[in-house]
């Protein structure tokens, strides 16, 4: 007779983690009218301003209004209005933007079935209120007709209310009984229509006791404990999966001389893909002409971009940066290494949804006990009184009335609503409902290096040691290419207030660097091989002045996230293991390391090997916590027991993952543990006083002695000791 | 105690006045934003006069 959980796991995970085409165009196709974008830095009334003139002065734009308790701002513009612009702007205003699937659909419904639950709600908080007015009179002694008028009263009022309040309650309990199972929801109808059919034969009777109030305010709490977890659910859900898809689905094919764009899914294997610079890899394959730089750092973690001519092999998912490049196609769809990628957070996700929550352990072994010792306290009093059905039916509905779960429904969503508001003021979004808990439950952390605990983003050092009057060269050198070091170089030196230097006949080679003319001498950055320098260890570009002189080396670092080194700090602080995991060479992981004071690192890793990393801990027992952001961390991600990914992260990381932090600063990660823990000993805590309340009610009930004024009393004093509970979480 | 014929309805009507009121604050969605409907009132963008076309949400 126990209560079955139906694991929540999607059909199919793998969908998820890399949307078809279809759906990517489809949701191309709504974007034009509405844009949402999270704004993770908006705090008062003179930020609304700012976005809003901002947005609305923006041509196109219709009307723009921010959403403060969520942090966004929904715009109405044209077709011609791209969101990259939009974002750019808020970018250069100081609020950092991210785009949101508008998903106008799923969204406009989750608001019906939210502003549905308020109204039910609502309702019977109006009629507990009215019933309550009237149950005083009775219980301060009303008697006769005035008190058999009161219950009809009350009983005209409770009756509609509890036919549309408990409506959610009823659909529910249904649900589960057909599935032969007993969910929380059927003890809970079960008291509610047999309280409620109880006092309407009493008030036909002209009885003493009337059980409306009860009913009628065990609905109103239990409403308030759903409404409230779906509050945090339904917020939660909807801003972290939807940040947008990053994904092109189509590719530029080549048929003899003629370029046509097709979806990915109509490339067959042997066909010829151009793939223009600052594009992504469609497919796997190889280079048969052009000559670039790739970046690698989304599927393998290596910071330097890798330099690709003809024969290199390349996968999906990579970037192209600054040459065109014909590749041939030897893998697409379903074959390649991204899709293979997939696959595997497929399976560990199937692992993670295993998972039982606090509640559902709770519910589990409470549900069926309600419902014997309903049972034994009407069979128990049939007989002591000798046949008695109507006293009998009379104590079995105060029983279930006083076991109903009234503090129980509300223990953990009152928790959890109060949690994870706090970690949203902090900028990190709890997407999974359970994430909190096995959050709290966590002894191990491992964390990615490229773009989680650094931004991803090369910086050049030293930049003063270098000869004032090579600068300007450097400047107008780096200034012309896209190449992620020299974008980095141009914008270092632009904020030292160097002005660039006039070159002529400035060139890109694809591949190798740029060169131009300076005052007669050819200059060059680049490559070492092209520009003639010995090869340093660390990331570096090398600078040819051309007058014979050795090359000038310009050395680069990634810089660290903000608030890295106090994450890494508060976790250790609190007890748990850190660990580096990342799929960059030795010598930089093992800097980064050092400087953070771990010791426990790894670097070269394969996606693979990071999953296996995560199962063998899972296997010794320890409860993983994974941060990380590239399609790498992504079977990491899915596999750990609970897993944070930062807003910059590729959209499979981000859906793979139960949280994702908003702002650039990694600090928060250690407060979500901290208050991960705090959250969990609340939830017990609840749980406990929730049953002390029982211990001490039951009895009551079952020698007959619970009249509706003690019902009353009971339920609200034990729902309002749980909120307020719930509410001193700091 | 006659009274109370007349009372009893008259606050069950006032209630049922809160009731639809909360009603219609709920379709007029003026629960969706409390945080940002607090701050809007201190901002002065629009004192000297309303703002020029309000578009449906």
């Amino acid at each position: 007779m126990a209560a079955t959980l139906t694991p929540s796991a999607t059909a199919c995970p793998a969908c998820v983690v890399v949307p078809s085409a279809e759906a990517l165009a489809a949701k191309r196709a709504r974007a034009e009218s509405r844009i949402m974008l999270s704004l993770p830095s908006v705090r008062n009334a003179t930020c609304i301003s700012s976005v809003e003139r901002l947005l609305e002065a923006t041509p196109g734009v219709r009307s723009a209004r921010v959403n403060l308790s969520l942090k966004r701002v929904s715009v109405d513009a044209d077709a011609s209005v791209t969101t990259d612009d939009l974002i750019a702007g808020l970018n250069g205003i100081g609020y950092p933007a991210h785009e949101l699937d508008p998903g106008l659909l799923s969204a406009t419904e989750n608001d019906k079935r939210g502003r549905d639950l308020l109204m039910r709600l609502g309702v019977a908080g109006f009629s507990m209120m009215n019933i309550m007015l009237l149950s005083v009179a009775v219980w301060s002694g009303a008697e006769g007709p005035t008190r058999d008028l009161f219950h009809w009263i009350s009983a005209m009022i409770a009756l509609p209310t509890l036919a549309f309040a408990g409506q959610p309650f009823f659909a529910s309990a249904w649900a589960s009984l057909r599935e032969r199972r007993l969910g929380m929801d059927v003890p809970i109808s079960l008291a509610l229509v047999l309280a409620s059919s109880i006092s309407l034969f009493e008030t036909i009777k002209g009885g003493h006791h009337a059980y409306f109030d009860a009913a009628v305010s065990l609905c109103f709490f239990l409403l308030a404990g759903r409404y409230l977890d779906y509050r945090s659910r339904a917020a939660a859900r909807s801003a972290a999966e939807e940040l947008a898809a990053l994904e092109v689905p189509r590719a530029l094919r080549l048929d003899g001389a003629q370029e046509t764009m097709v979806a990915i899914a109509d490339l067959r294997v042997g066909d010829l893909v151009r793939v223009r610079p600052g594009a992504r890899m469609p497919v796997d394959g190889v280079v048969i002409n052009g000559a670039s730089e790739i970046d690698r750092s989304l599927l393998t973690g290596e910071t330097l971009p890798v330099q690709a001519m003809r024969d290199t092999i390349v996968s999906a998912g990579e970037v192209n940066l600054t040459g065109p490049l014909t590749v041939r196609v030897t893998a697409a769809g379903k074959e390649t290494s991204l899709h293979r990628m997939a696959d595997l957070v497929a399976v560990a996700e199937t692992a993670r949804s295993r998972y039982t929550s606090l509640a559902d352990r709770m519910a589990r072994r409470y549900s069926p006990s309600v419902h014997v010792l309903a049972l034994s306290s009407f069979l128990g009093w049939l007989w002591i009184s000798g046949g008695d059905v109507r006293l009998a039916v009379n104590i079995a509905a105060a029983v279930l009335i006083i076991t109903c779960p009234c503090a129980l429904a509300l223990a953990v969503p009152a928790v959890v609503t109060s949690a994870s508001g706090k970690l949203f003021r902090k900028g990190l979004l709890i997407k999974d409902g359970t994430a909190l808990e096995r959050l709290a439950e966590v002894d191990t952390v491992i964390f990615d290096k490229t773009g989680t605990l650094t931004m991803g983003a090369p910086r050049p050092l030293l930049l003063e040691d270098q000869p004032r009057d090579a600068l300007p060269v450097a400047m107008a050198l780096a200034a012309a290419s896209s190449h992620p070091l020299s974008v980095a170089l141009a914008a270092a030196l632009r904020s030292m207030g160097v002005t660039p230097a006039g070159l002529s006949d400035l060139r890109e080679a694809p591949g190798y660097g740029v060169e131009g003319r300076w005052q007669g001498t050819r200059v060059r950055l680049g490559r070492a091989a092209w520009v003639g320098a010995d090869e340093a260890t660390e990331t570096a570009t090398y600078l040819d002045l051309g007058q014979g002189a050795a090359p000038l080396t310009f050395g680069f670092a990634d810089r660290l996230r903000p608030g890295a080194r106090e994450a890494v700090e508060g976790l250790r602080a609190q007890g748990k293991q850190v660990m580096l995991l990342s799929g960059d060479a030795a010598a930089a992981v093992k800097a980064l390391a050092g400087d953070l004071g771990i010791t426990d690192w790894r670097a070269g890793a394969l996606p693979a090997e990071k999953a296996a990393v995560v199962a063998e801990l899972s296997a010794a027992g320890h409860k993983v916590l994974m941060v990380g952001d590239g399609l790498n961390d992504t079977a990491a991600l899915a596999g750990a027991h609970v897993s944070i990914s930062p807003a910059s992260a590729l959209d499979a990381a981000r859906v793979a993952s139960d949280v994702v932090l908003l702002g650039q600063d990694l600090g928060p990660v250690a407060d979500a543990a901290r208050i991960s823990v705090i959250a969990r000993r609340r939830i017990k805590q609840n749980f406990a006083l929730s049953l002390a309340y029982n211990l001490v009610a039951v009895p009551v009930a079952l020698v007959g002695l619970a009249t509706p004024l003690i019902a009353a009393l009971a339920m609200s004093t034990s729902s309002l000791m749980v909120t307020l509970n719930a509410m001193r979480m700091k | 105690m006659e009274i109370l014929s007349f009372l009893i309805p008259v606050s069950l009507f006032l209630g049922f006045l809160g009731l639809v009121a909360f009603f219609w604050a709920i379709r007029d969605r003026q629960f969706e934003d409390l945080e940002g409907d607090g701050h809007r009132i201190l901002r002065k963008d629009y004192d000297d006069r309303p703002k020029a076309d309000r578009t449906e949400d």
